[in-house]
This record gives structure tokens, C-alpha cells and sequence, in this order.
């Protein structure tokens, strides 16, 4: 019997509110905090413990091999949320007062990350949406303290359009194609529905968008007006069960699941697993690779792991898609870290202090091979007015065991979405009485 | 109008409202004898299948893991029995209901606690694919589906209606007191009562979990069968079975035929809807029974 002690002691913390569940003899001065608002039960609680599990991991690999960044230790505690809005702003305000302060806050959620932008700003705390969170928060102009690190979901739709091109034989060939995209029934599933609308005008194709509701666990109505229109590809815009669900409703209209394309929140292997043999062929989007193989991941299993102090109850899930994606997470926040040292010194930082570390991050691939992650996701380079920092993905395709790549590194269509971007963070910038900083002249002066 | 594009439409929301009616089953069972709505079975559900799965992974062969489940949900029934609702005989219908309500988030989170939190895939061997009848599809699986549900009212259906134990069992939801009065040992037949929803919690738990893959919202689809309770009646099995089928067929044919006017989305409030208009013109459901009350 699978008894979780690790799990136990994990809702122990939380019954008693949420304390931190390591603890450092230095004084704070020579701490850097990172609050963790984690979801560890609850219907997405797969993603949540492979996330932070491999944030966590991250963090102790840092301090037990490096004594830190830099000497500073790295320490965090969690809050339980259940991926639900209101207990992830009642965590967050339990734990911004916390001595030292937080350096960086990472929920893990659209819901929650939406909420907590205002306030956020208003402490002068960054808040990472990697993968997800809002567009337009991509320009760092308007938007200061939010950073989509990685991939923000209109470049998303962009590779995700790009990819079904390079199969047709070539973007002018997307003209003859047909596409459905299936999305789930939330804000973070109809963000991509203007985007999607503007790239069928520019390359022609036909396009039906359709929504299923949370949580998907019944989807024949859907699929039965996919199987009437015949498309050529369905984009899986999904979360949590509605993957798998989703791949075993097109298997029982005859849709092949070689042709479902799936973007980054359907990308895990608890999505397609479940499927059991209806999910093999698909093909789904990431920004890190999976598997074992990278040098960091391999640390962390042996300095980690083999010391018997990983944050994973199963230590199979290590190299998951949700894992490798925490362990990105971690060097992304740890770099913002070590880059903001090297201006305001080594010792303990303000979170605006590491808002300019993030900022200013700029991992290159020699740089990320150095760092043991060769392979594991391609390159970042944030900038003042660019907060998620290239975009570069990849496509992985299930055999019914694992996932393997099955593309280059490709990035986005920069020159259709920037000014989308640009025009929607100004709106906002309008909206909320907010004036745009000017990041040519802040980088002229720090130059 | 495409007529077989239609009839598959037809089938396909019939065969949907199964999967509803399955879970209701557990809800009347238990309303229809001790008077309790019990919130907690899409818990007890999701425990089913977890404790089944997880056992089933550790090596026992299906119908080992499967009599083990059934046991521990039988035990599980009975020590609800014992340490919630005994003590809250007599009391108020919202008294009780409030106690199933806690209970399930005890229940969620002990599975949880017990077994983790990852997802698990469930291969009852019965293939998800489409039967091709001309041109209209139809899924293997959810004729199984059909067929599993089918078999359970009709034995249900039959121990209530010609046995003594489903004699007593329907004198203890008509009068608690009259019940006691005449000899009947209510709480072996709560105890009963509790082992089968956990059975028909087991079996709906496999069937969905096959579906959906064994996972926390395994629990959630509890909250598609209460509309499927106002439309059948809360004591009525076959009222299960016909409000499951109209709820799944009103759903797939306004997402399929509706959905695309006006945005899609429509099954996430069609059946709540339609529970609505019942509430409104007949408030027992199809097949419940009237309560007549001295005043």
C-alpha cells in the first residue's frame, strides 16, 4: 500500500498553515524565499506534485551541490490550493509578509495568476506564468512584475499552426486544410480564440473552435460535431481529464489520434496514458524535453535521490513532462537569482530586486548546456519590452509508453503576434490608468 | 437533415445518460432506503476505483483486486453507518444530507491520502471503439456500459420489489418509527444499504475510470447525476435509468444542433436547466412518489 509519508507530512504543514517545510540555521540575510503556492490534492494534483516536485528538487540539488547561489540558500514553503482562485490569494496573502521576502511568486495558474496581478505589482514582486498567464503580459512595458516565461499561449498557437504547415507541405498549403480546435471551458481555454480566428484569415484556412465545459468528462457531443465536419486536424486546447477523455471520444468516431495536436497543458504522460491505446500517435507541444537524460536531471537523481531526499513520493515520475517542466522553472528562477546578484550583491534580495533578474535573463544554448540542461528546453532571453523571452518549442509524439521528439526547436511567428501583443497590453495600460515605461531609454541608462 | 448523422446523435446521448445513471443508482439505492441524499457517493466512487486500480497494480489479478475493493466498500458502507449516521437517526433531512457532504471530502481525501494523487489508466479489456452500423457509430464500450446498468436495476429492482429484504428496506425509508415498532433492525439494513451503493459505487468507478482514466474527477460526476435524481424521482431506480437517458440525450442534441449558434458550451447547464422545469411542473420527477403528510 502506497502510504505517503512525504504526502502526510505535506498536509500536516498545511492543516497547521501552510509551514515552511525546510528550515535553515542562517539568518535570514543569507536566505532567498521562494513561497510556493502548490496543489498537491484535488483534481489536478498530478500536474501540481510533478511541477513543484521538480521546482523543490531544483532548489535542494542548488543548495546541497552549490551551498546556493552564491552562498545564499535557497528556501520556500508551500500552500496548499487545489488549484482553486480564492485559496491561492488566501495564500498569497499569508505569505507575502514572510521574513525574508519572497523573491518570486509561481502559482501555477491562469486563475489565480490573473488575480494576484494587481496586487503583485503593487508589492513590487515578480510573478512567473511559465507556459501560461496572459498574453499580452508578455510586454514587459505595461506589465513589469509578470513574466510568461518561455512560451506565452499566442506564440503557442503560432508553432502549433507552423507545425500543422510543415506537415501539409508548407504554410501555402494550409489554404485546403481544416481545423477544430477543442478547448476547455475557462478563461485559459478561450485566450487563443482571437489569435486562432487571425491566423485563419492570413493563411486561409477553415477553422471551428469548440468548447468543452470543465471538467470534459463527457465529450460525445463534441466529437460528434467534429466527426461531421471532416477537419484535418483537431488542436487539443485541454486540462487535466479532459485529455484523455478527448482522445478516447475521437477514437470513437474514427479520428485519428495522429492527427490531434495537443498544446502544452495536454502534453503530460497523465494525459495520454490513460488513454491507454487511443492516445497512440498523438502528438502534443512542449517547451522542455522529457526523459532522464539531461545532467541536471541525472544530479538531481543522484545527489538528491540517492540521499533519500527528493520531493517525489514515486522518484519514477522523475523526467515526467510536468517534473522537467518544475526543474526548468527552478534554473529560470535561480539564474534571475544569481543575474540580480551580480548588480545588487550577494546576499539576501528584495523581490524587486529579482524582478530585474528576470529581466535581464538571458540563458544562450552554450549557457544552458553549462548549466546541464543541454537539450531539456532550447535558450531564454527576457527583455525589458520581451517578458517570455523567444518562445522556442518543440512536438513529441506518444508510442503508448513515452513520448519522443519529433521536431526541431521552432519558434513563433514574431511579426504576426508582437503587434497583437503590443496593441493588447495597451489597452490594458489604458484601461487601468497605467503608463508605459519606455524600455528603450531604461536600457539605454543601465547600459 | 442528415437522418443518420441524427440517429447516431440519438444513440450516442442515450448511451451517455448511462454513464450518468450509473452514479444515480447509488444515490436512489440509499435515498430510497433510509431517507438520506447521500453527497458522498461520487467519493465513494472515486475511492472504489483508486483502491481497485492501485490494487490491481500491485500485482493481484483483476478479480482478486476486485473482491478486495468490494470488501473494503462493504466495510467502508458499514462503518458509516456505525460512526456517522446512527448517531444522527431521527434527525433532519438537511442534518444527514450535511453529514454526507462532509463525508465526502473526508473520503476524497483519504483516497488520495492512501493511494496518491497520480492518474491511472484502467483496461477493463473491452474495446473503446466504434461499432460501424452503416454509417452510424457506436461505441463498444458504452453498449457494455448499457448493458452492466441494465443488469443492476433489474436485480435491484427485483430484491425491492419481491423480497422480505427489499420489503423492510422500503419500510424503513417510508417510517422509521413504524419500522423500529415492527422489529426491523434498522441499522443492518442501513449497513446493507451502505454495501451495496459501495458495490454499484465499484462498478460505476471501473466504468468511468476506464473512460476518463482513474483520477480525482472520477468524484465530480456526482454532480451530473443530481439533475438526473430531479428528473427521475429520488426513489425510483428506473427513474434513474429514464432521467439519465433524457438528461444525456437533451444534452448531446442541444451541444450538437444548438451548441454551434450560440458558442458552444451548452451541456455544462442544459441538464441543471431541464431539472429546473421539472422542479417546476412536476417537482417528484418522472417516476417519484408523491409524500402525502397528516397535518
Amino acid at each position: 500500500m502506497k502510504l505517503r509519508g512525504t504526502l502526510a507530512s505535506l498536509l500536516l504543514a498545511t492543516a497547521i498553515g501552510g509551514l515552511p517545510l525546510t528550515s535553515h540555521a542562517q539568518t535570514p540575510t543569507h536566505q532567498q524565499y521562494f513561497p510556493l503556492q502548490s496543489y498537491r490534492v484535488g483534481p489536478y494534483a498530478a500536474g501540481g506534485t510533478g511541477f513543484f516536485g521538480g521546482f523543490i528538487d531544483y532548489m535542494n540539488l542548488i543548495n546541497t551541490r552549490d551551498g546556493g547561489v552564491n552562498g545564499v540558500k535557497l528556501t520556500w514553503s508551500e500552500c496548499e490550493t487545489q488549484y482553486v482562485v480564492e485559496k491561492g490569494v488566501e495564500c498569497y496573502q499569508r505569505l507575502k509578509s514572510h521574513v525574508p521576502p519572497p523573491s518570486a511568486w509561481n502559482p501555477l495558474s491562469v486563475g489565480i495568476a490573473y488575480a494576484m496581478i494587481p496586487d503583485i505589482t503593487a508589492d513590487k514582486v515578480p510573478l512567473i506564468t511559465i507556459d501560461h498567464g496572459r498574453t499580452d503580459s508578455t510586454d514587459g512595458a505595461v506589465f513589469p512584475y509578470v513574466f510568461p516565461l518561455l512560451m506565452n499561449p499566442y506564440s503557442e498557437t503560432s508553432a502549433i499552426i507552423n507545425f500543422i504547415g510543415s506537415k501539409s507541405g508548407g504554410d501555402e498549403k494550409l489554404g485546403s486544410k481544416s481545423i477544430v480546435v477543442l478547448y476547455h471551458g475557462s478563461p485559459y481555454g478561450r485566450e487563443t480564440i482571437p489569435i486562432y480566428q487571425l491566423l485563419a484569415k492570413k493563411y486561409g484556412f477553415k477553422l471551428q473552435q469548440i468548447e468543452v465545459p470543465d471538467p470534459g468528462t463527457q465529450q460525445q457531443s463534441q466529437w460528434l460535431q467534429i466527426r461531421r465536419i471532416r477537419p484535418d486536424y483537431v488542436v487539443l486546447r485541454g486540462w487535466g481529464v479532459m485529455n484523455p477523455v478527448a482522445l478516447k471520444s475521437a477514437q470513437e468516431v474514427g479520428f485519428p489520434a495522429d492527427h490531434i495536436i495537443g498544446n502544452v497543458w495536454s502534453n503530460s504522460e497523465e494525459d495520454a496514458r490513460p488513454a491507454g491505446n487511443a492516445a497512440k500517435g498523438y502528438i502534443a507541444l512542449t517547451t522542455q524535453a522529457t526523459g532522464t537524460r539531461y545532467p541536471v536531471i541525472q544530479q538531481i537523481q543522484n545527489i538528491i535521490y540517492k540521499a533519500h531526499q527528493g520531493n517525489m513520493s514515486d522518484p519514477a515520475r522523475v523526467g515526467s513532462v510536468y517534473y522537467n517542466l518544475g526543474v526548468v522553472n527552478g534554473i529560470l528562477n535561480v539564474e534571475a537569482v544569481r543575474i540580480a546578484q551580480a548588480k545588487f550583491g550577494n546576499h539576501s534580495l528584495t523581490g524587486d530586486q529579482v524582478r530585474w533578474g528576470f529581466e535581464h535573463l538571458d540563458l544562450s544554448v552554450a549557457k544552458v548546456q553549462a548549466l546541464g540542461a543541454a537539450g531539456l528546453f532550447h535558450s531564454i532571453d527576457v527583455t525589458c519590452n520581451d517578458h517570455e523571452g523567444h518562445g522556442y518549442i518543440t512536438f513529441q509524439q506518444w508510442n503508448g509508453k513515452e513520448w519522443n521528439r519529433i521536431s526541431d526547436w521552432i519558434a513563433p511567428d514574431w511579426a504576426i503576434l508582437r503587434p497583437i501583443i503590443e496593441a493588447s497590453a495597451n489597452k490594458y495600460a489604458a484601461q487601468n490608468h497605467i503608463t508605459p515605461r519606455v524600455c528603450s531609454t531604461e536600457e539605454a541608462a543601465a547600459n | 437533415m442528415d437522418w443518420s448523422f441524427l440517429i447516431g446523435v440519438v444513440i450516442s446521448g442515450l448511451l451517455a445518460g448511462v454513464m450518468y445513471s450509473l452514479v444515480a443508482i447509488g444515490f436512489v439505492l440509499i435515498y430510497k432506503t433510509s431517507g438520506v441524499l447521500n453527497f458522498a457517493q461520487g467519493s465513494m466512487l472515486l475511492f472504489a476505483a483508486l483502491t481497485f486500480v492501485s490494487l490491481h497494480e500491485e500485482g493481484l489479478p483483476f478479480w482478486i483486486a476486485f473482491v478486495l475493493t468490494l470488501a473494503i466498500m462493504v466495510l467502508l458502507g458499514v462503518l458509516i453507518e456505525k460512526i456517522v449516521l446512527r448517531p444522527l437517526i431521527n434527525q433532519p433531512p438537511i442534518t444527514l444530507f450535511m453529514a454526507t457532504l462532509g463525508l465526502s471530502y473526508i473520503i476524497e481525501g483519504g483516497a488520495q491520502f492512501v493511494w496518491g494523487t497520480q492518474v491511472h489508466q484502467l483496461d477493463l479489456g473491452i474495446a473503446d471503439v466504434p461499432l460501424p452500423l452503416n454509417s452510424i457509430l457506436i461505441s463498444q464500450f458504452d453498449i457494455f456500459c448499457a448493458g452492466v446498468a441494465g443488469a443492476i436495476v433489474a436485480v435491484l429492482g427485483v430484491v425491492l420489489q419481491y423480497t422480505r429484504v427489499g420489503l423492510a428496506f422500503r419500510a424503513a425509508a417510508f417510517d422509521q418509527y413504524a419500522a423500529l415498532n415492527t422489529g426491523l433492525r434498522l441499522p443492518r439494513i442501513w449497513a446493507i444499504t451502505w454495501g451495496v451503493a459501495g458495490f454499484i459505487a465499484l462498478v460505476g468507478g471501473l466504468l468511468w475510470g476506464a473512460r476518463t482514466g482513474v483520477q480525482f474527477s472520477l468524484s465530480l460526476v456526482v454532480l451530473k447525476s443530481l439533475p438526473v435524481l430531479v428528473v427521475g424521482g429520488f426513489d425510483s431506480i428506473i427513474g434513474a435509468i429514464v432521467g439519465g437517458l433524457l438528461v444525456g440525450l437533451t444534452e448531446t442534441l442541444m451541444e450538437v444542433y444548438v451548441g454551434p449558434f450560440i458558442g458552444g458550451g451548452i451541456d455544462q447547464w442544459i441538464a441543471y436547466a431541464l431539472a429546473l422545469a421539472f422542479l417546476l411542473i412536476k417537482p417528484t420527477g418522472l417516476f417519484g412518489q408523491r409524500s402525502v403528510e397528516r397535518v
